[in-house]
C-alpha cells in the first residue's frame, strides 16, 4: 500500500499560504507522506517566540521561514520539491503563486488575512479546494476541534478561540489543527487514487 | 420567507434582504466573515448588493486570528 500511495502522491502539488504554526507543521506532514511538490509563501523570519509551536530550530532564528522550512523538509526527504516564495501573500499575487496547486492550505495569521485569502482564492478558482485553519489558540478542548465543510472550503479548528494575551497559540493545539488540515488535504488528494493498484500488489 | 442559515431554518419577515441586512438582523458583529449563498461566494464589497431570497442556503463563516 505504501508504495502505491507514494506513487500517487508524488504527482501532487499543494500550496500553503503562510508558514507559521499551521503552515510549517502542515507542510512537514505533507512532505513526510511524499506529496511531490509543495509551494510555500511567507515573508517573515524565524523568531525565538515562534519555537513554541512552529517547525523551526533555534539555529534558524533570523532566517526567512520559507528558507528554513525548505531546509527542514530537505532533511526529512530530499526528493520533495519545495517551491519557496519569500513574499507576503496578497490578493495580487495569489494567482501567480498558487495556480499550479491542486489543494490550497490557508495558514495565515490574522483573521483579515484569512478572509482576504479565502475570498481571493475562491474567486479565482471556484473548484479548487481550500483547507483553512480557524480557532487554534489556548489549550485543552480537544472535543471542540473539528472540520466544517462549506462546498470546497474546509475549515479546521474550533472556530472561536482567537489568539490574545490570555490565549496564546501553543504547539499542541496548533499542531493538531495543522495536521487536521494536512489530513483533510490528503483526503482530497486521494480522491482520484486508483484502489486497484493496491489490490494488485 | 424561510432560509437555511448555517444549516438552521430561519424565518425572516421580508420577501428578500441583502447580506448586509441579514448581518444586522442577526446581530453578527464579527468583522471577518466568509459568506456563501447557495454555495456561491459573496465578496465583502457585495454585501449590500447581494440579495437573499426564500429557500436560499446561506453560510456565514466567522474567522478568528491565529495561525
Amino acid at each position: 500500500m505504501n508504495d502505491a500511495l507514494r506513487a500517487h502522491l508524488v504527482k501532487k502539488v499543494v500550496g500553503i499560504a503562510g508558514v507559521g504554526g499551521l503552515g510549517s507543521n502542515c507542510a512537514v506532514s505533507l512532505a513526510r507522506i511524499g506529496v511531490g511538490k509543495i509551494i510555500i509563501s511567507d515573508f517573515d523570519v524565524v523568531t525565538r517566540g515562534n519555537l513554541n509551536r512552529q517547525y523551526f530550530f533555534e539555529e534558524q532564528i533570523g532566517i526567512l521561514k520559507v528558507k528554513a522550512l525548505k531546509m527542514n523538509i530537505f532533511r526529512i526527504d530530499p526528493h520533495i520539491r519545495v517551491i519557496a516564495h519569500a513574499e507576503k501573500v496578497t490578493p495580487e499575487n495569489v494567482a501567480k503563486l498558487f495556480d499550479e496547486a491542486e489543494v490550497l492550505i490557508e495558514a495565515m495569521d490574522l483573521a483579515r488575512e484569512k478572509q482576504v485569502f479565502i475570498e481571493t482564492a475562491l474567486g479565482l478558482w471556484p473548484d479548487k479546494p481550500i483547507v483553512a485553519g480557524n480557532g487554534v489558540a489556548g489549550w485543552g478542548f480537544n472535543e471542540a476541534l473539528t472540520t466544517m465543510k462549506y462546498g470546497n472550503l474546509y475549515i479546521c479548528g474550533d472556530a472561536v478561540s482567537e489568539v490574545s494575551e490570555e490565549l496564546p497559540p501553543l504547539a499542541p493545539r496548533v499542531s493538531i489543527v495543522a495536521n487536521m488540515q494536512a489530513n483533510q488535504a490528503l483526503d482530497l488528494l486521494m480522491a482520484d487514487f486508483d484502489l486497484s493498484m493496491y489490490t494488485m500488489e | 420567507m424561510e432560509i437555511l442559515l448555517n444549516n438552521n431554518i430561519e424565518f425572516i419577515d421580508a420577501e428578500a434582504i441583502s447580506v448586509q441586512e441579514l448581518l444586522l438582523y442577526k446581530n453578527f458583529t464579527f468583522r471577518m466573515l466568509v459568506i456563501k449563498i447557495n454555495g456561491q461566494l459573496v465578496k465583502k464589497d457585495q454585501y449590500t448588493s447581494a440579495m437573499i431570497h426564500h429557500g436560499d442556503q446561506v453560510q456565514v463563516i466567522h474567522l478568528v486570528s491565529g495561525g
